[in-house]
């Protein structure tokens, strides 16, 4: 019993000084308890995800055609190879924590200032791989067109595999120009004119007996996405509304906006964890060199910093799961 | 006050669970760019069985995460119960709901989505 209530003798200690609740510090207990409360927020978000994944479930976008990108392989269909390096750099900082951990244990100074080191790095090298992945999501690899009802339309060749919007349009002269300020209205702003005109990508796609269109729905026998018949394209092409090149918070090339949202919402609250924990781990880092926790007579600290880690790294294997695997 | 347990090194453990890891998201990776089609292709409980086998994959590595980097395996068995018990409750709960919801609506929804024009 004694271990699990406050008593007046510790009144100056805001930590529970030597009490002791589960056998775990008052710090470590609470990390649990964070990490827990946390881990139900990043679940309402899966779930969430999950939700919207359900309700359009037979024309949701698939992530094997979404995240195809691999450093200096330009053009190559890579599906999974970078995000699978991603999960290992963050294993892999996982690991180096944990040995981290294991050093403070043992009181060694010098090893853990190495292994924090390493886990620090490994941190900012996911971080950076996340921001390539969004560029490459941002920038979009095809390019699409937009219903006036906001269905995506793709374009296939003969093969069935997408093509890029370039590979058939032809650019025209066009009478239109950017609104700049020095050459028109000094107070009115316009937006980058799209490269590529809705006009143009029809003109294009007439041109060109051998491409077809894919809609988002997906044959869900096959699991792929249906292409419609180049005899009854037109009638889609005739409802179109805009050039869609790339993705973001309101539009999206690769099919539902609710993808491209919860993307950046999720990734992007994961990678805001991955960056607070790189800047505790540095403090951690630097509290270490300078001996703090060598005369505190423990590295608890580390431990602590630690669990944050690994909860980081536990949120990615799901976030992988949920959003390339499945 | 000082921690007098736990003076050992468990590096054994620690690469002996990162190979765990690393073996499992080998496979899930290889599982994720073949797809065979006798997994990928079935219905099974509400979804393939490619799928069902990356969530078990996934909870598999979860639990190696918890239990080996984070040391929940050493913590008091009360405090193991509050975090892990509570969690799982809570997230098993919200997600059948949710995802039956999902459903639901893709059942009502789906039928009434025009996809010819």
């Amino acid at each position: 019993m004694e271990s699990t209530i406050a008593t007046d003798a510790d009144r100056d200690n805001w930590d529970g000084g030597n009490q002791k609740p589960l056998e775990a510090s008052y710090g470590k207990m609470m990390m649990w308890f964070f990490i827990l409360s946390d881990a139900i927020t990043f679940s309402g978000f899966l779930g969430a995800y999950g939700l919207m994944r359900f309700k359009f479930i037979d024309s949701w976008p698939i992530a094997d055609e979404v995240f195809t990108h691999f450093p200096f392989l330009h053009g190559v269909h890579a599906p999974m190879y970078y995000v699978a390096l991603m999960t290992f750099v963050l294993i892999f900082s996982s690991v180096t924590m944990v040995l981290a951990v294991d050093a403070g244990h043992q009181m060694k100074k010098a090893k853990v200032t190495f292994y924090m080191l390493l886990t620090i790095i490994g941190g900012v090298i996911f971080l950076g791989s996340q921001a390539w992945e969004w560029k490459n999501f941002i920038q979009g690899s095809y390019g699409a067109v937009q219903l006036n009802d906001g269905k995506i339309i793709q374009f296939v060749d003969a093969s069935g595999h997408q093509v890029t919007l370039e590979s058939f349009v032809k650019p025209s002269d066009n009478e239109r120009t950017q609104h700049i300020k020095s050459k028109g209205l000094w107070f009115v702003e316009e937006a980058a004119l799209p490269a590529i005109t809705l006009n143009e990508v029809i003109e294009g796609f007439k041109a060109h007996p051998e491409i077809t269109i894919r809609t988002e729905q997906i044959n869900m026998e096959l699991k792929e996405k249906i292409i419609i018949p180049r005899a009854d394209a037109m009638n889609f092409l005739n409802e179109s509304k805009a050039v869609v090149v790339g993705a973001n918070l309101q539009v999206n090339e690769y099919g539902k906006t609710l993808f491209a949202d919860f993307f950046f919402f999720i990734t992007g609250f994961h990678g805001f964890h991955v960056f607070s924990g790189v800047i505790i781990n540095i403090i951690i880092f630097f509290n270490v060199i300078i001996g703090t926790y060598e005369r505190r007579g423990h590295y608890e600290m580390v431990e602590k910093v630690g669990l944050y880690w690994h909860f980081v790294d536990l949120v990615w294997v799901f976030v992988f799961t949920f959003f390339y695997l499945v | 006050m000082a921690h007098a347990q736990e003076h050992t090194s468990h590096t054994k453990l620690i690469w002996k669970v990162f190979g765990i890891l690393s073996v499992i998201t080998f496979v899930e990776v290889i599982l994720g760019i073949i797809k065979p089609e006798f997994l990928h292709l079935t219905h099974f409980l509400g979804t393939s069985l490619l799928n069902s086998i990356f969530l078990i994959l996934t909870l598999v590595k979860a639990y190696y995460i918890t239990w080996f980097f984070m040391h929940m395996a050493d913590e008091k068995k009360s405090l193991r119960r509050a975090v892990v018990w509570t969690a799982l409750f809570l997230i098993i709960y919200l997600a059948t709901l949710l995802l039956i919801e999902g459903s639901y609506i893709n059942d009502v929804m789906g039928p009434l989505t025009k996809w010819n024009y």
